[in-house]
């Protein structure tokens, strides 16, 4: 057991996985000699060499679209998205191609490809580095969707995303690269897919998130003790598959919901939960659930982020007011 | 308003072995033999006809929506010819039937793509070709990652690929291009200007006189043919195999053609193409240039060519019956091969759309 965070467990996943299976190949900006702007490939490039950690021209939609025609040829491609909010320029392949590919071939071309993007904000990027775009992603039939929050489930959940005969988003939290640490085991697991994680118990609300709002989520759930209230809190780890069980658990215990996210909040994947809630777990319920979200406004410049971004100061507002307290 | 016409082969530098009248230069030895010939004669033979039957399915409600490949019978068959289907692959955009039988796909099979049937996109195990493409330049991208990676373990395999003047303007084909050229992917990029991209001329799609030019920006060799010429197109394409067997990268070649109908079943060329543009072109028709050139040369005669067309007539006759026989769907192939597993989600949709306890 090392104690890591989560880029350095990315980093050792992507090496373990690499030894593993000599078909694998990365693909991606500045991921060769530089290591990936934040070094998640560092070392792989002297270690693997440039076939395999592959230096591509900047074009996400030729990443995205080789990885198809590399998977046909027998590869196993993993390909880094500098930022989550540049997959909009490969949103065709990975929408149109890569998701459907196994469909419209009856199952003969299998794409088990891994589609790895940091995102989330208050790290002061420029423009378009921040957004949290899993939504629109959810709506893709065929593509899975894994959101670790910890360095433990970094490592679980992309073994598992690279095993997987699937194509995989791997969407990283941009501001628990460094700041998240925790204990990784060194041996070879996994983490399923479609399993929620207790991330921590309680009994009066649950809060419900996913990647770095699951950090947001425990510090509210610490500021909600201070004040008496009891918060559970649900790490999704997976959109896609979604543990709908474990959602219709923890809302039965505590019969109080809060959904916390970093997209915009219309059409947001928190939507999503609470029809599951609605469907799965209704008259469990005490008060209607919570959402607290980034705005319907675009994802700001720098000095206002902070102002956008959950906080654990909004998601405490959001859980008194489903206590009933003003 | 009139729309600019496009220019018309032969064009100055296109290569053109076989004229609009079918005759070759003193001397000229055709790059295949008698027997290739008359196959690859039949083969455009059945392209024709497949598409008229195509058009009479079409409208008698036993196919769907469907794009004929008349006119660019010898821009499609003179590209897939040097393929050898054991080995190489080919990655379709949506007109390029003839190439994917000529690939080992069978007909019956195509046929039910046509007929909205899920079947129609699953190539048979063996077949090296991917599903068609409806979304323009999506499958070059493709085309260069399946090269680069076939190359990358060791194989000699090519890949050939399709697409259009106007799929040209899209930014995959510009991101697949120079992928190709940088990995110097094995990868045969050919390009069919036909001047339309369904009403809006070739003129509209671009400034340039060549789009084979365009070639020298991706650092790989760029060759435009006379589309409508077979020996042209086979000459060059394995000349491009060979130069892609050998490692040396990949290759755009322009074949010059004209489509001489609708954009598919939906469309009418009249309201967009000048008449005047549509006979220059007629003129210039593949399949009776080289039809020409084989009874010119004691290949095929009258007698042949009725003998051929009869047993075409029947090889689509039972291909159609075939396809409808294969045509029944279900509702449960929803949920095939969403996923190599069901997710908890989509087995419950199953269950409710048929019905089961949720």
């Amino acid at each position: 057991m090392a104690e890591m965070n989560i880029v350095e467990a990315i980093r050792a996943t992507l090496a373990a996985e690499m030894e593993r299976d000599e078909r694998i190949m990365l693909l991606g900006q500045d991921i060769g000699a530089n290591g990936g702007v934040f070094r998640a490939t560092e070392g792989l490039f002297a270690r693997y060499g440039e076939e395999r950690v592959v230096d591509m021209p900047l074009a996400e939609a030729a990443i995205v679209g080789s990885a198809v025609g590399l998977a046909v040829s027998g590869m196993v491609p993993v390909a880094e998205l500098q930022f989550l909010g540049f997959g909009s320029q490969a949103f065709h392949q990975i929408e149109g191609q890569v998701a459907r590919m196994r469909f419209r071939s009856g199952g003969r071309f299998p794409m088990p490809i891994v589609i790895r993007a940091p995102f989330g904000g208050n790290v002061r990027t420029p423009e378009l580095h921040s957004d949290a775009h899993e939504a629109k992603y959810a709506q893709v039939p065929g593509l899975k969707i894994a959101m670790p929050a910890t360095a433990h489930d970094a490592k679980g959940l992309l073994a598992e995303a690279i095993r997987d005969p699937d194509p995989v988003l791997f969407c990283e939290p941009l501001r628990g690269y460094r700041l998240v640490r925790d204990d990784v085991p060194e041996d070879d697991y996994t983490v399923p897919f479609g399993k929620a994680r207790v991330a921590r118990e309680g009994s009066d609300v649950t809060i419900i998130a996913w990647s770095a709002a699951v950090t947001i989520a425990e510090r509210a759930a610490e500021l909600a003790a201070e004040g008496g209230i009891s918060c559970a809190v649900l790490d999704l780890r997976t959109l896609v598959p979604l543990d709908e069980e474990a959602i219709a658990e923890a809302v039965a215990k505590t019969g109080r919901a809060v959904v916390v996210h970093e997209a915009p909040l219309t059409a947001g994947f928190g939507a999503e939960v609470v029809a599951t809630i609605s469907e799965q777990a209704f008259w469990s319920l005490e008060a209607p659930v919570g959402r607290v979200a980034g705005f319907d406004s675009p994802y700001p410049i720098g000095s206002i982020e902070e102002s956008y971004v959950p906080s654990a100061d909004r998601v405490l507002v959001k859980v008194r007011q489903v206590m009933g307290e003003r | 308003m009139n729309a600019t016409p496009t220019e018309v082969p032969p064009r100055e530098g296109a290569l053109c072995r076989l004229d609009a009248g079918g005759a070759v230069a003193d001397g000229y030895q055709p790059p295949l033999d008698d027997a290739e010939l008359r196959a690859a004669f039949r083969l455009m033979l059945l392209t024709r006809l497949l598409g008229e039957r195509g058009v009479s399915l079409q409208r008698q409600g036993r196919l769907g929506t469907i794009a004929s490949a008349r006119g660019q019978e010898a821009a499609m068959i003179g590209s897939a010819w040097p393929l050898d289907p054991r080995r190489d692959w080919l990655v379709p955009q949506y007109r390029e039937l003839p190439s994917m039988l000529r690939m080992g796909w069978p007909l019956d099979r195509l046929l039910l793509y046509y007929r909205g049937h899920p079947l129609g996109s699953v190539p048979p195990e063996g077949i090296n070709v991917l599903p068609v493409q409806i979304a323009l330049a999506a499958q070059l991208p493709h085309a260069a990652g399946l090269g680069w990676g076939l190359r990358r373990q060791g194989s000699d395999a090519v890949v050939l690929t399709y697409f259009g003047e106007g799929a040209a303007s899209e930014g995959d084909a510009h991101e697949a291009l120079n992928l190709a050229g940088v990995k110097k992917a094995p990868v045969i990029f050919v390009l069919q200007n036909n001047g339309w991209a369904i009403s809006t001329p070739a003129a509209k799609q671009t400034a340039a006189a060549s789009l084979a030019a365009r070639a020298a920006g991706y650092g790989m060799v760029g060759e435009q043919v006379d589309g409508n010429d077979l020996f042209a197109v086979y000459e060059a394409t394995a000349r491009a195999v060979t130069r892609a067997r050998a490692g040396e990268g990949p290759t755009l070649i322009e074949a010059l053609t004209f489509r001489l109908g609708p954009h598919n079943t939906t469309d009418d060329e009249k309201r967009y193409v000048d008449a005047d543009e549509f006979a220059d072109w007629e003129a210039r028709d593949p399949l009776l240039r080289l039809r020409a050139y084989l009874e010119g040369c004691d290949v095929l005669d009258e007698a042949a060519e009725a003998e051929m067309r009869e047993s075409i007539e029947a090889e689509i006759g039972a291909a159609v019956e075939s396809m409808e026989a294969q045509s029944q769907t279900s509702s449960g192939q929803l949920f095939e091969n969403v996923y190599a597993e069901l997710t908890p989600r989509l087995r419950r949709q199953r269950q409710e759309l048929e019905g089961g306890a949720a």
